[in-house]
C-alpha cells in the first residue's frame, strides 16, 4: 500500500540504524495485522486440510480463500469509508442503516420495473441507491462539520432512523428480485473471480490512488492529527470532513448493493446489522488510531479480512458463530489498550514510579507534625 | 519576625529536557499579599502546581504552618490549607453559585444534602465579602469576574490559610478589578496569606506588600514592594542574556536602515477585538522588521492573530498592499501572502505524527488544494533544501516531527512558510524554549529574509532580540499598543523597559 | 434573581418544556383521533410496557450527565435475561438467589468498564462497545436459542396486576417508578449525585476542586450496569424468557429517551424526570402508531430518529449560544 512508504522506519534516527533487520520489519505498519491474519489462516489449515486449495470449476474460482474475500467484500468497502472518517477524528455509526437503505431502494426499483433483467433497470436502481446515499452522507457531513455535533451523536440519528426508513421502503417485507445483471454485483463471477471481489478491489484501489496521488490523504491526516494547526495553515477542514462522511455513505451503499445482490433480496431489518461495529474494529485492527490522524487503507483491508477469517474459522470449528462477539470484545479492548497513551505510560512508568515513591516519599502522610516552638 | 505560614525551600522540578524549578525558596506570611512575578518559563506556574499538588516536586521541602508537608494532590492541598483560584475559573458553570461554593462538602441532614442550609450559608459567605450575588442562580449566568469571586469565596471557606490567585485579573475590566481588590484586602485583613500572580505591574504595585521574582526557574529575589520601582522590576524579570547572542554580527548591532517610502504592505488602522486587544495602528513595509515587545499577556499575540485572520477583528480596518481587506480566516490571509508561526508550536503549529517533509509542504499544499498535489519529488526537493538551509536535525525528511527538539521544530515551521511565497511573516516567540545556537540561526535568518524584501512582524519577550532585529518596536501593555519606537541606534533596552513599565515613552 | 440568571435557567429548561408540550399534544391528538385512547389505562400501559426501558434509561441518564455514554445496556439486559433463565430453568436455582446475583453481575460489569474508561483514558463509547460485544457474545455461549421460563415465581410476577381503582399496574411498573424516585433522590440530594453534575460540567474543575472524579465515574457506570441488569430482570418478568436477541437496539432507545428528556449529551445538565417524560414520549409514539393501525411499526424508529434530530440540533443551538 502506498501508506507503507511514508511509514518506513526513519534511517536518520539513531535507534533505527542500530537495530536488527527483524526489528525494522516489525516496525512496518502492516506487520502485526499481517501476522495475525497469517496465523489465523494457518490455524485454519489445522481444522481444514485443504484450506488453501483454490480450484477452478466451470470457469469460476472456488476455495476457502476465495470465499473469505468474497464474503468479506462488503465489510472491506464499509471499513474503507470508515477509515477516512476515523482519520479525521470522527466516527460513522450510520453505515449499517445505509447498507440496508441502499439495498432496499435498489431491490424496490428492480422489483417494480417491467423488465427486471435489463441492464438499464439495474443501472437506474444502482443510481438511485448511490444517489440516496449521497444525500444521507451530506446530512451526516453537515451535522458534523457545519453544525458541530459530535460525530457519534450526529450519525446515531441516522443509525436509529435509517433502519425504520429501510423497513418503510421494503414495507417490512423481504423484497426478492430476479435480475441477472443485479445478481452479478454481489453473487456473480467475472473473469473467473467473484465480481464482488473485483469491485471492492477496484474501490480500494481508487481510494488509495485518490488519497495518495492527490493531496487528500495528507490533508485528511493533518485535519485529524491537529485540527487547530490545520486551520492555521489554511486547510478547508469543513469541506474535507463533510466529504469523508459522503464517501463513507457511498461505500456503505455499494456494500448494501452487494449484500442484497448476493441473496437477491433486500431485508430492511437485518441487512448490514452490526456492520458499523465490525468496520470500526477492522479500522482499529488495521492500525488507524481512533483519535484520528494517520490512516492506513492497507491495514484496514487486512483488518476486515481478519474479521472475516475469524468468522469463517468459527464456522468451520463448529463454535456457535454468535460467540465471535466474545473474541471481538477482547480484540477491541486489547487494541484500544495498546493504542491508549495512558496505558502505555502506566506500563512503562510502573517500575519507575514504584522506585520513586519508595525513595522520595518516606513520609507520604500530610501533614507531618513537627513541634514548633512558639 | 513573624512565622511564615508557608515556606518552600530548595524546590526542584524537572520535566523531560527542562529544569522548570531549580532550588527555589519562597516564603509567605499571614496577612500579606505577595506577588509572584516572572516571564514565561520563569517557573511561576510550575511553582503553583507544586504547591497545589498537581505536580509532585522532585526535591526540596514545603513547610506549612511550621510542619513539613507532602502535597499529593489538589484535595490534600486543600485539606492542608492551600486553595487556588485559577485564571480560567475552575468551577462548574452548570451548577448554582451555592453548590459551587459547597460542592464536595455540602451540609447534610440524615445523609441527604440540606439545600436550604447550603443556600443560607452560601448567602452569608457572599454577604460577608460585600458581594451582591444570588446564590441559587446558575454560575454561568454571571460574568467571569463574579465567577472568580465565587471561586475565591469557595477557596477561602475551604481553607482560610493560604489563597493562591493565579492571573485572576486578566479578563476583568477596571471596575471588576476594583471589586476583586476590595475582597482581597478584606481577606488580607482577616489574616489570610495571599499569593497573587499577575502580569499587570500596576495592579501588583496597587495591591501587593511583597514580591518574589523568578527567572528561568531560579529565584531572582524577594523584595518589599517599595524596594523596586517598575523599571527595576522589569529588568529583574527579563534580565539580559547577552551571552551567546553575540554570535550574530559579532556583537555589533546591525545597521538597520528602514526601507524608504512606498505604501506599506500591510496597514492596520484602529484594528481591535474586544477583550483581546484595544484599537491599534500598525504599518509594515516590505523589507521591514517590526518588533512587538511587551510582557506576557500584554496583547502581543492577540494583535498578531488579527493580522492573520486567526481571530476576527470587531473594529478598525486592514489594508493589504493598499486595498482594504477583511480577513475571514487564516486561508484568506495566506492567499494575501501572510504567514504566521504560532508561539504554541505543538498545539497550533505542527502535526506531530506527520513527518518533517509533510509538515514542511503542508501550507503550500493547502493553498494549492487537494487536487493539485505536489509530486513526491517536489516534496522531497523542498524538504531536503530547507533541511540543509536551516540545518534541521536529524536531517531525515521522513522523521516524525514530534520527535524533533524545539529548535528544530521551529525551523520546520519556518520552512513551511518559506516555501510559500509569503510577503509578510508573523513570528510569535520563534526563539522561545530553544537552544542558543538555533536562536542565533533563526535571528540571522529573519535578518536575511528582511534584506531580501520580506516584511516581518517579530514578537518576542526578549528585548535584546527584538532590538537586534527590528526597525521599529511596537510596545504593548495591558492589551494596548502604548508606543511605537524607531530603532534608530539610540534605542536601548532600558528605554523599552521603561515604556513597558510606565505605559508611555518617556 | 437577576434577569440574566432567570434567562439562563429558562434556556436550560427549553428541551424539557418542549418534551412536556410534545407529550401533552400527542396525548390530546391521540384522544381526539382514536376511540378508547383517552383513558388512564393507556397511560398506565405506557409504564407497564416500558418499565424495563425506563429503568435502563435512568442508568443511562447518570452516565450521560457525566458526559459519557453506555452502549452496552441492551446487551447487558439480554445477558441478564439469559443468565436468569439459564440458572432458574436449567439449574433450578431459586429466583431469590438468581436475581441478586444478576444485579451484582451487571453492577460489577459496569464498574469494570468505568474503571477502564477512567484509568486508561479510552473513549467511553469504545469501551462500552466492547462491553456490548462481550455481553451479547456471552449470551450465545449459554445458548443460541431462547430459553423460556416456567418458574412459578416468575410467572406470578408476570401476571400479577396491582389494582388502582378501576385501573391496574404491574409490579414492574412500580419497581421502575421506584427506581426513578431513588435515582432522583441520589442525583439531587447526595454528594454522589452532585458530583455527577459537576463532572459533566467540567471534569478538570471537578478534579481541581478535589472531588473524587475516579470514584464518581466508576460508580456512574456501575449504576448503569445495575440498572441494565434490573431492566433485564424486569424484561424476564415481561417476556418470560431469556434470549440473546432480547433488547437489540435498546441502547439507542435509552439514549433517545435521555436526549428527548432534555439531558445534554455533553453532560452536566438534565433531569431524571425529563428521562421519565422521554420514555413516555417513546411509548406514546408506539401507542399512537398501534392505535392508528395503518401505520407500520417501523414508523416508530423513523419518528424517534426525527425527534432525536430535532432535539440534538436544539441542544447544539442552546449550548452554542451559551458560549
Amino acid at each position: 500500500m502506498s501508506t507503507a512508504s511514508s511509514q518506513a522506519p526513519s534511517p536518520g534516527s539513531p535507534p533505527a540504524t542500530a537495530t536488527s533487520p527483524l526489528k525494522a520489519v516489525t516496525r512496518f505498519r502492516l506487520f502485526w495485522p499481517a501476522v495475525v491474519l497469517a496465523v489465523l489462516l494457518v490455524a485454519n489449515l489445522g481444522f481444514t486440510p485443504g484450506f488453501f486449495a483454490v480450484h477452478v470449476q466451470g470457469g469460476h474460482l472456488y476455495g476457502s480463500l476465495i470465499d473469505i474475500l468474497h464474503f468479506g467484500a462488503p465489510l472491506i468497502l464499509v471499513s474503507l469509508g470508515m477509515t477516512l472518517v476515523i482519520a479525521t477524528g470522527g466516527i460513522d455509526l450510520s453505515v449499517g442503516s445505509t447498507v440496508a437503505i441502499s439495498g432496499a431502494l435498489a431491490c424496490l426499483q428492480i422489483s417494480r420495473s417491467a423488465d427486471p433483467g435489463s441492464l438499464g433497470t439495474v443501472l437506474t436502481a444502482v443510481g438511485i441507491a448511490l444517489g440516496s446515499a449521497l444525500v444521507l452522507g451530506v446530512v451526516n457531513g453537515v451535522l458534523v462539520a457545519k453544525v458541530g455535533v459530535q460525530p457519534i451523536i450526529a450519525t446515531l440519528i441516522l443509525m436509529v432512523a435509517g433502519r425504520g426508513v429501510a423497513q418503510l421502503i421494503t414495507d417490512g417485507q423481504i423484497i426478492t428480485v430476479t435480475s441477472d445483471p443485479y445478481k452479478l454485483i454481489g453473487g456473480g463471477y467475472w473473469l473467473t473471480m467473484p465480481f464482488a471481489i473485483l469491485l471492492s478491489a477496484l474501490v480500494v484501489l481508487a481510494a488509495v490512488l485518490l488519497t495518495r496521488l492527490t493531496a487528500l490523504g495528507l490533508l485528511l491526516e493533518s485535519v485529524g492529527g491537529n485540527p487547530v494547526a490545520s486551520r492555521l495553515v489554511g486547510i478547508r477542514a469543513m469541506r474535507l470532513v463533510a466529504l469523508v462522511y459522503v464517501f463513507s455513505a457511498l461505500c456503505a451503499a455499494l456494500a448494501g448493493l452487494m449484500v442484497s445482490s448476493n441473496v437477491s433480496a433486500a431485508d430492511g431489518n437485518n441487512a448490514g446489522l452490526w456492520i458499523e461495529l465490525d468496520a470500526i474494529l477492522a479500522v482499529v485492527l488495521g492500525g488507524t488510531s481512533l483519535n484520528g490522524g494517520r490512516f492506513s487503507i492497507g491495514g484496514t483491508v487486512l483488518g476486515a479480512l481478519i474479521i472475516q477469517t475469524l468468522s469463517t474459522t468459527v464456522y468451520t470449528i463448529g463454535i456457535p458463530p454468535e460467540t465471535t462477539l466474545v473474541f471481538k470484545a477482547f480484540v477491541v479492548i486489547a487494541v484500544c489498550l495498546i493504542q491508549s497513551p495512558a496505558f502505555r505510560a502506566k506500563l512503562a512508568g510502573r517500575g519507575a514510579r514504584a522506585r520513586r515513591t519508595a525513595a522520595a516519599r518516606p513520609h507520604a502522610v500530610a501533614p507531618i507534625n513537627r513541634e514548633v516552638g512558639k | 519576625m513573624q512565622q511564615p505560614v508557608l515556606e518552600v525551600r530548595g524546590i526542584r522540578k524537572e520535566f523531560p529536557g527542562v529544569v522548570a524549578l531549580d532550588g527555589v525558596d519562597f516564603r509567605l506570611f499571614p496577612g500579606e499579599v505577595h506577588a509572584l512575578i516572572g516571564e514565561n518559563g520563569a517557573g511561576k506556574s510550575t511553582l503553583i502546581k507544586v504547591l497545589t499538588g498537581v505536580h509532585p516536586a522532585d526535591g526540596g521541602e514545603v513547610v506549612l504552618a511550621g510542619s513539613q508537608v507532602w502535597i499529593a494532590g489538589p484535595l490534600q492541598a486543600q485539606q492542608a490549607g492551600i486553595s487556588t483560584v485559577y485564571q480560567e475559573v475552575n468551577l462548574c458553570p452548570n451548577l448554582s453559585v451555592a453548590e459551587n461554593i459547597f460542592i464536595g462538602r455540602e451540609p447534610r441532614r440524615f445523609g441527604l444534602i440540606n439545600w436550604a442550609a447550603m443556600r443560607r450559608r452560601a448567602a452569608e459567605l457572599v454577604r460577608e465579602l460585600d458581594l451582591d450575588i444570588d446564590v441559587s442562580a446558575p454560575l454561568n449566568s454571571y460574568s467571569i469576574a463574579v465567577q472568580q469571586l465565587v471561586a475565591i469565596v469557595r477557596a477561602v471557606d475551604v481553607s482560610a490559610k493560604v489563597l493562591i490567585l493565579d492571573e485572576p485579573t486578566s479578563s476583568l475590566d477596571r471596575d471588576e478589578v476594583r471589586q476583586l481588590f476590595a475582597v482581597i484586602r478584606r481577606l488580607r485583613d482577616q489574616g489570610v496569606a495571599i499569593l497573587f500572580v499577575s502580569h499587570f505591574l500596576d495592579q501588583i504595585y496597587e495591591i501587593c506588600d511583597r514580591m518574589t521574582v523568578l527567572r528561568n526557574g531560579r529565584l531572582e529575589g524577594e523584595y518589599l514592594i517599595g524596594e523596586l520601582n517598575q523599571v527595576q522590576l522589569v529588568s529583574r524579570m527579563i534580565g539580559a542574556e547577552l551571552a551567546g547572542l553575540d554570535q550574530l554580527g559579532g556583537g555589533k548591532r546591525r545597521e538597520r536602515t528602514a526601507p524608504a517610502g512606498g505604501t506599506a504592505f500591510l496597514q492596520a488602522d484602529g484594528l481591535t477585538r474586544r477583550g483581546a486587544v484595544d484599537p491599534y495602528d500598525l504599518a509594515i513595509r516590505s523589507g521591514e522588521v517590526i518588533g512587538l515587545a511587551g510582557l506576557l499577556g500584554s496583547g502581543r499575540t492577540e494583535a498578531a492573530r488579527l493580522l492573520f485572520g486567526a481571530d476576527q477583528s470587531d473594529g478598525g480596518t486592514l489594508r493589504i498592499e493598499g486595498a482594504e481587506t477583511v480577513l475571514r480566516s487564516p486561508r484568506d490571509a495566506i492567499a494575501h501572502g501572510i504567514a504566521f508561526c504560532s508561539e504554541n508550536r505543538k498545539t497550533e503549529g505542527l502535526v506531530g505524527e506527520l513527518t518533517v517533509r509533510e509538515n514542511i509542504v503542508l501550507a503550500l499544499q493547502a493553498a494549492r488544494g487537494w487536487l493539485r498535489p505536489l509530486s513526491r519529488t517536489a516534496q522531497d526537493a523542498y524538504a531536503l533544501r530547507w533541511i540543509r538551509a536551516l540545518d534541521i536535525r536529524p536531517g531525515n525528511p521522513e522523521a516524525l516531527v514530534r520527535n524533533l527538539s524545539g529548535g528544530n521544530q521551529q525551523k520546520v515551521l519556518l520552512a513551511r512558510w518559506l516555501i510559500t511565497d509569503s510577503k509578510l511573516l508573523i513570528l510569535d516567540e520563534p526563539t522561545r524554549g530553544i537552544d542558543i545556537g538555533a536562536k542565533a540561526e533563526i535571528q540571522k535568518l529573519v535578518a536575511n529574509l528582511a534584506e531580501d524584501g520580506m516584511a516581518v512582524l517579530f514578537i518576542s519577550a526578549e528585548l535584546e532580540e527584538v532590538l537586534r532585529l527590528s526597525h521599529r518596536v511596537g510596545v504593548l501593555r495591558d492589551h494596548r499598543m502604548v508606543a511605537q519606537l524607531d530603532n534608530d541606534g539610540e534605542l536601548t533596552p532600558e528605554r523599552v523597559m521603561a515604556t513597558i513599565a510606565s505605559g508611555a515613552d518617556q | 434573581m437577576n434577569a440574566n440568571a432567570l434567562l439562563t435557567r429558562l434556556r436550560g429548561q427549553i428541551p424539557l418544556l418542549v418534551t412536556a408540550a410534545l407529550l401533552v399534544s400527542m396525548f390530546s391528538i391521540g384522544s381526539v383521533q382514536y376511540d378508547g385512547f383517552f383513558s388512564g389505562q393507556v397511560v398506565l400501559n405506557l409504564l407497564i410496557d416500558n418499565a424495563f426501558l425506563l429503568v435502563v434509561a435512568v442508568g443511562m441518564t447518570f452516565v450521560v450527565l457525566t458526559g459519557g455514554i453506555d452502549l452496552s445496556v441492551g446487551a447487558v439486559v439480554a445477558l441478564s435475561t439469559m443468565v436468569s433463565a439459564w440458572l432458574v430453568e436449567r439449574h433450578g436455582w431459586p429466583p431469590l438467589l438468581v436475581i441478586p446475583l444478576v444485579l451484582l453481575m451487571g453492577t460489577a460489569g459496569g464498574w469494570v468498564m468505568g474503571w477502564v474508561i477512567h484509568v486508561f483514558e479510552i473513549q467511553p463509547f469504545i469501551v462500552t462497545l466492547a462491553g456490548m460485544f462481550l455481553a451479547r457474545g456471552l449470551c450465545y455461549t449459554i445458548s443460541i436459542d431462547s430459553i423460556s421460563i416456567t418458574d412459578p415465581q416468575y410467572t406470578a410476577m408476570a401476571q400479577t396486576r396491582i389494582p388502582l381503582g378501576s385501573l391496574f399496574v404491574s409490579p414492574s411498573a412500580v419497581i421502575a417508578l421506584l427506581v426513578v424516585a431513588v435515582g432522583f433522590v441520589v442525583l439531587h440530594y447526595t454528594r454522589l449525585g452532585r458530583n455527577v453534575y459537576a463532572l459533566g460540567g467540567s471534569e478538570q474543575s471537578a478534579l481541581l476542586m478535589g472531588l473524587p472524579v475516579q470514584r464518581t465515574k466508576t460508580t456512574v457506570y456501575a449504576i448503569s450496569g445495575f440498572c441494565s441488569a434490573l431492566g433485564g430482570v424486569l424484561l424476564t418478568f415481561y417476556m418470560l424468557s431469556g434470549y440473546g436477541l432480547h433488547a437489540v437496539g435498546l441502547e439507542l432507545d435509552a439514549i433517545a429517551a435521555v436526549v428527548i428528556g432534555g439531558t445534554l449529551l455533553t453532560g452536566g445538565s438534565g433531569y431524571l424526570l425529563g428521562t421519565l417524560l422521554g420514555v413516555l414520549v417513546l411509548g406514546l409514539i408506539q401507542t399512537v402508531i398501534s392505535f392508528q393501525g395503518t401505520l407500520s411499526s417501523w414508523w416508530t424508529r423513523i419518528v424517534i430518529g426525527a425527534l432525536l434530530f430535532v432535539f440534538i440540533v436544539l441542544q447544539r443551538l442552546i449550548t452554542a449560544r451559551r458560549r
